[in-house]
C-alpha cells in the first residue's frame, strides 16, 4: 500500500492499461491470468507470454458496495464487477454510470482511475 | 486404523466482548474442553490452533504457544491460518495426527477477537482473505465478494433475495434456545428484506455478525478413549480438504464451489458414506448464499436446487435435512478462527443429545461439518458419526 514502492507486475499492468496497452499473461495452453506469474495458475505451465488484453469485455457479475473498507470510505456506494475479457477475467469498479443502471452482459472497456478516498490507483470499467 | 473420538468440547459465549483478550477466551474454551473430557491434562500431546486476524486485531502473531500456555499446557503448538477455515484446517491435521498413531490426545480449537477494533477495521481485516492486488484494491469487501457470487448464482440458476431471507429466518429460529449464540432473536422475512443493504443484493440479515469467541475440543484415539473409560460417543470418521483459485475472477465457476466438492468427495470416501447418508449438517453460512453453495457443493442438492430449501422447510429443524441447528454462523456468530471447531462442537452435542436442538435429530447418527475460507478458496469437510460407548 506504500506510495513509494511499486508492486512488480501489478503496477506494470496498471501503467500499460493507462497507456491503452493493457495485457494479460497467457500460457502455451492458452490459459489467461494476471501478472506477476511465473507459472500458469490453471495448468502450471511455465511457458508464458504477455498478450494484448482485448479492447472490451462483458460484465458477468457485479455488486453495489454500500459498506466499504476504510480505504473506500468516501467512494461508497460504488460498483465492483467481474468482467470477462475472453482469455482472462478482471475485477474492477464500474465508473461513469448510475449504479442502478449496471447490468450483467453490458460491454465495457478498461482503464485506470483513482479512488476518491485516498487517490490510490485502481482498475475501472467504462461502458462501450 | 481406528477413528479418532471427540472426548470433550468447550466454548465461550459468542458475541461482543471487545475487552476480552484472545488468550483469555481460549483459556476459557480450552479448560472447559479438558474438563468435559475428564482427562489428565498432562496426557495432551499437542495443540492445533486456528486464528485468522490476530496480527490486525491484537497485534499478536505466533499465537499458538501463547494459547497452549493459556490453558496450562507445555506442548508443541501450531497456529493454522486458512481465513475462516482456520480451525477446520487445524482439526483436519489433529485428526490425521491421531489417526496415524502419532498422538493419542490432542487439543484443537481457535479463537478470534474482532469487535475491539470496530466495524470498519474489522471489515478491512476480513477483506484480506481475498486477493489484495486484484480484488481488495478494486474495493472488494467480504460481503461484496459473496454478493458477486450471489448475483452470479441468481443469473445462472434463478433465485431471489426472498429465498435468501428464508435462510436467515431459519438460522435465527434455530439459535433461539442456544445460550452460546450471539443472536437469540427471531426475525421475519420482512425484517430481512427491509434491512439496510451491505453489498447489493446482500443485506444486513444476509450476513453473519462480527463476533468474539473461542472454541476447543479434545480429540483422542479410540484406544485411549477405551483405556480411560471416556464417554466419547462421537467419532470423526472422515476428513477432506479442497482448494480453489484465490480470486473469483480466476475461477471456473462463480456460482459453484469446487473446493467444497473436492473436500466432500474426499471426506465421504474416507468415511465410507455417500451424500445421501448425511442426516444433518453444520455448514459455513457466513452469508445466506454461502449456505446454498455449501449444500450444493456437499452433494446434498444438485446445483441450482438448494436456493429454495429453507423456504420449502427441508433444511429447518422440522425438515428431512436440518442445516445449522446451532444457528449457523449467521445467528450463532462467526469468530473466524474458532468457527470450524464450533461446528464440531455443535454436531458432537447434537449427536450426544445434550444440545438444545438435539430433539430435531434424535434418531440421527451421521452428520457433516463444512468450514470454508474466504470465498471458498479453502474448504474442509468432516464426517462425524455416533458410534456408542
Ligand atoms: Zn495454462
Amino acid at each position: 500500500m506504500s506510495d513509494e514502492v511499486r508492486d512488480d507486475g501489478f503496477d506494470d499492468l496498471l501503467d500499460a492499461v493507462a497507456d491503452g496497452e493493457g495485457f494479460y499473461v497467457e500460457c502455451d495452453e492458452g490459459h489467461g491470468s494476471l501478472p506477476p506469474r511465473l507459472a500458469c495458475p490453471q495448468c502450471g505451465s511455465q511457458e508464458l507470454s504477455e498478450e494484448p488484453l482485448p479492447e472490451s469485455g462483458e460484465i458477468v457479475t457485479y455488486t453495489i458496495v454500500a459498506v466499504p473498507t476504510p480505504q473506500f470510505a468516501d467512494d461508497a456506494p460504488y460498483v465492483t464487477a467481474v468482467v470477462d475479457f475472453g482469455p482472462v477475467s478482471v475485477t474492477g469498479q464500474v465508473r461513469g454510470v448510475d449504479p442502478e443502471d449496471v447490468e450483467t452482459g453490458q460491454v465495457v472497456g478498461i482503464d485506470v482511475d483513482e479512488t476518491v478516498t485516498s487517490g490510490d490507483r485502481l482498475l475501472v470499467f467504462e461502458r462501450r | 486404523m481406528s477413528d479418532p473420538r471427540v472426548a470433550g468440547v468447550g466454548l465461550t459465549h459468542f458475541g461482543k466482548r471487545p475487552e476480552r483478550t484472545g488468550r483469555e477466551m481460549f483459556a476459557d474454551a480450552g479448560l472447559a474442553a479438558l474438563d468435559d473430557a475428564g482427562i489428565d491434562p498432562d496426557d495432551v500431546e499437542a495443540l492445533f490452533y486456528g486464528n485468522f486476524m490476530g496480527e490486525l486485531a491484537e497485534h499478536q502473531g505466533h499465537q499458538a504457544p501463547l494459547m497452549a500456555e493459556a490453558v496450562g499446557l507445555d506442548v508443541p503448538a501450531t497456529r493454522y491460518e486458512s481465513a475462516c477455515a482456520s480451525s477446520g484446517a487445524a482439526l483436519r491435521d489433529a485428526v490425521l495426527r491421531v489417526r496415524n498413531g502419532e498422538a493419542d490426545v490432542v487439543l484443537v480449537g481457535g479463537s478470534e477477537r474482532m469487535t475491539n477494533i470496530g466495524t470498519a477495521a474489522a471489515t478491512d481485516a476480513l477483506s484480506i482473505a481475498a486477493d489484495d492486488l486484484y480484488e481488495i484494491r478494486a474495493g472488494i469487501t467480504f460481503p461484496g465478494a459473496y454478493a458477486l457470487m450471489a448475483r452470479a448464482y441468481f443469473e445462472e440458476f434463478g433465485g431471489s433475495r426472498e429465498d435468501l431471507a428464508e435462510i436467515a429466518v431459519k438460522n435465527h429460529e434455530h439459535a433461539l434456545p442456544n445460550e452460546y449464540a450471539q443472536m437469540q432473536q427471531e426475525i421475519t422475512t420482512e425484517d430481512a428484506l427491509d434491512a439496510p443493504t451491505i453489498a447489493d443484493p446482500l443485506g444486513l440479515y444476509d450476513s453473519c455478525p462480527i463476533t468474539d469467541g473461542a472454541t476447543a475440543a479434545v480429540v483422542t484415539s479410540e484406544e485411549y478413549a477405551e483405556e480411560h473409560g471416556l464417554d466419547a460417543q462421537v467419532a470423526i470418521t472422515g476428513t477432506g480438504q479442497g482448494g480453489d483459485k484465490m480470486a473469483l475472477h480466476d475461477r471456473q465457476y462463480l456460482s459453484r464451489t469446487p473446493a467444497t466438492e473436492d473436500a466432500a468427495t474426499e471426506a465421504y470416501a474416507d468415511a465410507g458414506i455417500e451424500a445421501a447418508d448425511v442426516e444433518f449438517l453444520e455448514v459455513h453460512d457466513c452469508f445466506t448464499i454461502a449456505e446454498v453453495l455449501a449444500l450444493e457443493g456437499l452433494g446434498c442438492y444438485e446445483p441450482g436446487d438448494a436456493i429454495g430449501a429453507a423456504g420449502r422447510g427441508e433444511t429447518t429443524r422440522h425438515g428431512d435435512l436440518p442445516v445449522n441447528l446451532s444457528g449457523g454462523l449467521k445467528a450463532k456468530g462467526h469468530p473466524v478462527g474458532a468457527t470450524g471447531v464450533a461446528q464440531l462442537i455443535s454436531i458432537t452435542k447434537l449427536l450426544e443429545g445434550r444440545h438444545p436442538r438435539s430433539d430435531a435429530v434424535s434418531d440421527a447418527s451421521t452428520a457433516v461439518a463444512h468450514n470454508a475460507g474466504g470465498t471458498v478458496a479453502s474448504a474442509t469437510v468432516h464426517v462425524l458419526e455416533e458410534v456408542g460407548r
